[in-house]
């Protein structure tokens, strides 16, 4: 099959690879129809993350028909349309149980948990296409996928809804629901949103439909603030206005009353073989990339809420930790637990509630996919959101 | 086990939702020396909590000739009698490796323990502990692996098939054992499920 592959830094190109096969019985192969480019991939293609290796297939936002299913899955058959989790989770682990699919205890392979829990205390779930510390798994940017218990996670999709309404529901719809689902928004809340992207984005659409009374919207790239706008924030160009100070003046003093972090820093801070080493030598790098969620703990309300969706990796200096005490602020953060929404969320798309297709820029043929890496990369304010066609020539 | 003077509270705020459990909480092998000190230079103790029954978890485990569905790196188990089995690891070259065991101690649903038997290649201990969680959260499972790491070829080759060291032995093979028990299967990203794969950039 085709698929796009990883070769290293800013290097990364459509190859022929061998398919993907079943391997254990809950297993399910998928001909993906549509896949994107998540903001989070661009931290694999500048090379942060470590644990990959050339020729690992990327890729964690798809969906698809059932091509293949195991023995042991009985809930999806051939010819099924599903959106697939970028979060791998089996569905019977005491996390899985709580509704916290990204806490899967089994998902990730014993030999790579082994990574995560000398970096993180305790391994992490496996994950598609995001390195050998959440798993080593291919990815979706491909023709097809083996998805690993697929009789937990993908959602099945009716017919005749076209993909670009429900494509989202693998990644960035949920991450921007929990974003705000874990302000705890009260109606009439005000919620201010850092960073436009698209999980910014979705972040902004879910806060109003919790009932919050205003949303502001911070990023500096013209285009995104456009659509942040169309979708009902006020917004702040931070290469104008000082944040913190047109904050406090918009609330007249009180400051949002959730603050939430979409922008977060280059995953990195974290190496399999030589953890604290790795640690220690990029605390100092992460000292500045903290920007936004020191920003954050400063400018929310005393007893506000601070929920960071955005990626951190490794250690950060510079922990605002006074006014995190001192203003009583209740942090909240994680991967997204995508399994726990998707029913509640793919019927608010198809009541048309929520319009999760304003986003997207550009559709690209999968074999035009390293383009799209580089223009995603290059010029944010033009490529907000890239969907890769397989099927597309 | 022996029992030791070292008390775990059991106090817990009884609230509607708390679990009801008549399971003694003793101390563990990280409070009590004398419950992992093994015989031999490498040892490590683990502990893992398994979704699931004790008296199924126990039974799986001592049919040894179970343990190749989740040890990776045994190619076969051959139980002789109800005591003794010879675990069958794969060399390179062909030459296999065998840890001849004899059990030990053996109380159903909670412990089973091993030691090297007359002929094994490599001098060894072991137990396995199964207790239910105080607090209704399934099982709690402890392994402990004791051995002597040869010298020479045959060294390298029991270091290579016990995955290094003792620790990263116990915390692999209870992952795989979790994963099994819980889901049904081991989970695995091995090729082919993606392309050909060079060396590691870390
Ligand atoms: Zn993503
Ligand atoms: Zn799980």
């Amino acid at each position: 099959m085709r698929a796009l592959t990883w070769h290293g830094k800013h290097n990364v190109q459509v190859d022929t690879v061998p398919d993907p096969q079943i391997i254990n019985p809950r297993d399910a192969i998928i001909r993906i129809t549509a896949t994107a480019i998540c903001g989070s991939d661009l931290h694999l293609y500048d090379s942060y993350i470590p644990g990959m290796s050339n020729g690992d297939i990327l890729g964690h936002e798809f969906m698809g028909v059932v091509e293949e299913v195991g023995r042991g899955n009985t809930s999806l058959r051939k010819g099924d349309r599903v959106v697939v989790p970028f979060v791998i989770a089996c569905g019977q682990c005491f996390f899985c149980e709580k509704s916290m699919p990204a806490a899967c205890d089994n998902s990730n392979p014993a030999d790579k948990a082994d990574a995560t829990e000398i970096a993180y205390g305790q391994s992490v779930a496996g994950l598609f296409g995001y390195s050998h510390l959440t798993g080593g798994y291919a990815g979706g940017q491909a023709e097809y996928a083996r998805v690993p218990y697929s009789d937990y996670g993908p959602i099945k999709i009716p017919e005749g809804v076209e993909d670009e309404r429900v494509l989202f529901l693998s990644d960035i719809f949920p991450t921007g629901w929990m974003a705000a689902e874990n302000c705890q928004i009260e109606p009439g809340d005000t919620v201010a949103v850092w960073g436009c992207g698209p999980v910014g984005l979705f972040a902004i659409k879910s806060a109003l439909l919790q009932g919050a009374g205003r949303v502001i919207a911070i990023d500096h790239h013209p285009n995104r603030l456009a659509l942040a706008r169309a979708n009902g924030a006020e917004i702040l160009d931070y290469h104008e206005v000082k944040v913190r100070e047109a904050l406090l003046e918009m609330t007249a003093g009180l400051g949002p009353d959730s603050c939430i972090d979409a922008v977060g820093m280059e995953a990195h801070g974290f190496s399999p073989d030589n953890v604290v080493d790795a640690i220690k030598t990029t605390t100092r790098i992460g000292t500045d990339r903290t920007h936004v969620l020191r920003e954050t703990i400063m400018a929310v309300r005393k007893g506000g809420t601070v929920s960071v969706p955005g990626v951190y990796g490794g250690m950060a200096d510079k922990w605002p930790v006074g006014a995190f005490m001192e203003k009583g602020l209740t942090l909240k953060t994680g991967q997204t637990h995508v399994q726990r929404y998707l029913p509640r969320l793919l019927e608010m798309i198809l009541e048309g509630r929520i319009d999760t297709t304003d986003l997207i820029s550009h559709r690209l043929p999968l074999e035009r996919a390293a383009d799209g890496y580089k223009n995603f990369k290059e010029n944010q304010n033009e490529w907000t959101k890239v969907v890769l066609l397989p099927g597309l020539t | 086990m022996p029992q030791t003077s070292i008390q775990t509270s059991t106090a817990t705020p009884a609230g509607p939702d708390t679990p009801v459990t008549d399971a003694v909480v003793e101390p563990t092998a990280f409070l009590d020396r004398d419950l992992h000190e093994g015989d031999y230079g490498s040892d490590s103790v683990r502990a893992v909590l398994i979704n699931r029954p004790r008296d199924a978890l126990y039974a799986y485990w001592r049919d040894f000739r179970n343990l190749p569905t989740f040890m990776e790196t045994l190619n076969e188990v051959r139980v002789s009698d109800t005591r003794q089995s010879t675990w069958i690891v794969e060399g390179p070259g062909g030459g296999d490796v065998e840890l001849t065991s004899e059990i030990t101690e053996d109380r159903a649903g909670e412990y089973i323990a091993w030691r090297a038997a007359e002929g094994s290649d490599i001098d060894h201990e072991g137990w396995i502990g199964f207790r239910d969680n105080a607090f209704g959260r399934g099982t709690e499972v402890r392994l402990f692996i004791s051995y002597d790491p040869p010298a020479g070829v045959v060294g390298k080759v029991v270091a290579k098939v016990l995955q290094r060291e003792p620790r990263i032995q116990a915390r692999r093979e209870l992952r795989r054992f979790k994963q099994l028990m819980e889901t049904g299967e081991v989970s695995t990203s091995r090729a082919p499920d993606a392309a050909p794969r060079g060396p590691r950039h870390l």
